[in-house]
């Protein structure tokens, strides 16, 4: 395929994959929450309500781009892209089928944490450019808790990569191929603490994604709307979008390194264009499956206290993942065969 | 580009204007915080929005056209509120009330006990960040509002006291749909039990954060839940019986802790307590008239001075009438319990952490109408 034409067809694909996404997960939170709390939710627009993310997306746009005073015009208009790009750009290596990946590289893992690392300063100088205290509180929350959180996500990840001995994602689930046992989630044999790692990443990846119970940076009920307690209309909008895309991202990661991205359970191929599509398959419905938990949480729990959260991270989630870095190590150092 | 970007970045301390529309302040109520980075230096509420003058009110109208006033005091359990005004002024003009009429009004005013803590759980929750045990909780409030509904005619702002009685008598469908109601709340109760109290997150943000001290409600003179959460054993229906109240066999919920937690379990265990109460009185329900054999025209109070305290959800509710002999007061003073128990909280919530400070003040249970009146 010639390169052009790759680069758009990869543009289009993402643009709408993100947009989708973002669109149709606020209607699957809303609905999901809806039936979690023993009420119908979104029903009115469309059947089922499936019209409503276009009606709340029409809502948005129409809004005026209000500039409220005292705020720091550059920042504040620069801010919500700042979320967005990075998460959209992470797409790119993200592979929904052996073959169908956006640029297969081989620092692929390492691309996806840079850009998951651009995340928090757009929500740092959103809240700081919008000249609201409200904001500025929750934009420090955001960076101590984004920071204690890449911590432990990074050293589990890194326990993953001397397992597999590659950044490559294609590669990392290409070393997860077989029974379903053979993910790294049921891989005791490589680490014992393997499904240990897989709920730190979660866990960090839910604090990563400021989703609740860790949501900081929005906790409606102390701080209005945090960092986004100034934005109106499609600035708000970008800021959602963006932060629904993150969540897609930290739940394809998650997937991808502890449950076979898109090996199916069984030891089952197809060749050619049923291939990519058995692959996406499986991809999407683990994706999903991520994802979905993430929305129960959010509605089951309240949230947690910002000091709680700071000593999960420092005083639990760390010495574990370390502990489980040590002993990964020697297990593939005295068992090298395995 | 003025504002925040340019001012002092060295100064130590903030202003933060908490409301008077804030999501945690449960309406209009502004509590100007001084801070620190995120701790609390000094907290001051400002009260005031919604004031609408009721005592004066009472003073130029007639004792009955008060009635719809304490109504809208406190509109969560504004049946309490028209139990402390009947009672005063009975107890001023000498009113004889029917058993069964009293008996009527502890099974509607601790329904209304109930559905008033319910509510208060759901939103206490949501100030933590819970969004969905508030649904529940209104699920279970909406019985009880329908049961109320179908005898005295609204679901929020009662009127449904008359001095010397009660003005509709409770038919077979009430009696049997409010034992229908407590036995599914004991059903639920478990439930919230096991998904809210016993939550590790709820636990960790409640328990001893939000100290109010024994000596420190008694300073304010904090009442309801807020004082028995310190270790107060106070009650107004045990200690200064009205009403009926001597007759029935309930506790008083006491926790010596005087954390949010405390406070939290006095009001879950009350729920217990008012059903204990309304099984009781729905058992004993005497047969005979609702109001009185000689009808209550115009009532004209001695001249002296009356009080007379009851104990709504939120604490002890008490009316101050002089009276001058005329067919209005003369003076009319609302002593309401959320008024005192705010007080407490710009020094209970020095040093504390914001998120702590709110959990602190949604366990105080505020209504914010009740408190300007």
């Amino acid at each position: 395929m010639p390169e052009l034409l790759r680069v758009i067809l990869f543009i289009i694909f993402v643009l709408s994959f993100a947009g989708l996404n973002a669109a149709y997960l606020v209607w699957c939170e809303r609905k999901g929450a809806g039936h979690i709390q023993r009420r119908i939710g979104p029903k009115e627009v469309g059947p089922y309500g499936l019209l409503q993310p276009l009606a709340d997306g029409a809502k948005l746009m129409t809004k005026q781009l209000f500039l409220p005073k005292g705020v720091d015009p550059v920042l504040f208009m620069v801010a919500p892209l700042m979320v967005m790009v990075p998460a959209i750009m992470s797409f790119l290596v993200i592979p929904f089928s052996e073959s169908f990946v956006g640029r297969d590289i081989n620092i692929g893992l390492l691309m996806i944490f840079a850009f998951a690392s651009v995340n928090v300063l757009g929500l740092l100088l959103g809240s700081w450019g919008s000249a609201n205290k409200y904001a500025v509180i929750a934009g420090a929350r955001c960076v101590s808790q984004n920071v204690a959180y890449e911590i432990p996500m990074l050293i589990t990840t890194i326990t993953i990569v001397m397992v597999t001995n590659s950044m490559n994602l294609n590669e990392i689930i290409r070393s997860q191929a077989g029974w379903f046992f053979h993910w790294h989630f049921f891989r005791l044999d490589i680490s014992l603490l393997m499904p240990v790692s897989f709920l730190i990443f979660f866990v960090c990846s839910l604090a990563e994604t400021n989703r609740a119970p860790f949501d900081m940076a929005e906790a409606e009920s102390e701080l209005i709307a945090g960092a986004y307690t100034e934005y109106p209309g499609m600035g708000f909008g970008v800021f959602f979008m963006g932060e629904y895309a993150n969540i897609v991202i930290g739940c394809a990661l998650t997937a991808i390194l502890f449950l076979g991205g898109w090996q199916a359970p069984i030891p089952l191929n197809f060749g050619g264009f049923l291939g990519v599509l058995w692959g996406m398959f499986w991809f999407f419905l683990k994706l999903y499956a991520l994802i979905f938990t993430v929305i129960w949480i959010r509605w089951t729990y309240p949230r947690t206290q910002f000091y709680e959260l700071l000593n999960l991270s420092w005083k639990v989630l760390i010495p574990i993942s370390l502990f489980n870095l040590i002993l990964t190590a020697l297990q593939i150092k005295i068992f090298p065969w395995l | 580009m003025k504002g925040l970007l340019q001012r002092d970045v060295n100064q130590e301390t903030f202003t933060l204007n908490l409301g008077p529309q804030h999501p945690a302040t449960h309406g209009v109520l502004r509590v100007k915080l001084e801070m620190d980075g995120e701790y609390i230096v000094e907290a001051e509420p400002v009260l005031g929005y919604i004031h609408r003058m009721h005592e004066k009110m009472g003073e130029n109208r007639t004792w009955a056209k008060f009635l719809p006033n304490c109504g809208r005091m406190d509109y969560l359990s504004a049946m309490s509120y028209n139990h402390g005004y009947v009672a005063t002024v009975e107890r001023a003009a000498g009113i004889e009330v029917p058993e069964r009429a009293e008996y009527i009004r502890v099974i509607t005013v601790e329904l209304n006990r109930i559905s008033s803590h319910l509510l208060w759980f759901g939103a206490f929750v949501l100030d933590l960040g819970g969004f969905t045990p508030l649904l529940y909780a209104f699920d279970d409030r909406e019985q009880i509002l329908d049961l109320l509904e179908s005898v005295t005619g609204s679901r929020l702002t009662y009127c449904y006291f008359r001095f010397g009685g009660v003005y509709n008598d409770i038919d077979d469908s009430f009696i049997a749909g409010t034992r229908e109601f407590i036995k599914r709340l004991r059903k639920r109760m478990p439930m919230y039990d096991a998904l809210v109290t016993k939550n590790i997150i709820l636990i960790k943000r409640l328990k001893d954060i939000g100290f109010i001290t024994k000596d420190m409600a008694r300073r304010y003179g904090a009442t309801g839940p807020v004082a028995r959460g310190s270790g107060i054993d106070f009650d107004v229906r045990k200690h200064e019986p009205y009403s009926v109240y001597p007759e029935f066999d309930f506790d008083i919920p006491v926790y010596e802790e005087g954390d949010s937690m405390a406070r939290y379990m006095v009001r879950m265990d009350e729920i217990e307590q008012s059903m204990r109460i309304i099984e009781q009185a729905l058992d004993k329900l005497p047969g005979g008239e609702i109001k009185p054999k000689k009808a209550v025209k115009m009532v004209k109070p001695e001249k002296g001075d009356y009080y007379c305290a009851v104990e709504a959800a939120r604490g002890s509710f008490g009316i101050r009438i002089v009276s001058d002999g005329t067919n209005t007061p003369y003076r009319m003073k609302l002593r309401s319990p959320t008024y005192s128990n705010l007080s407490l909280f710009g020094e209970a919530a020095k040093g504390m952490l914001l998120p702590d400070a709110l959990a602190l003040m949604g366990s105080l249970d505020l209504v914010i109408p009740e408190i300007d009146r």
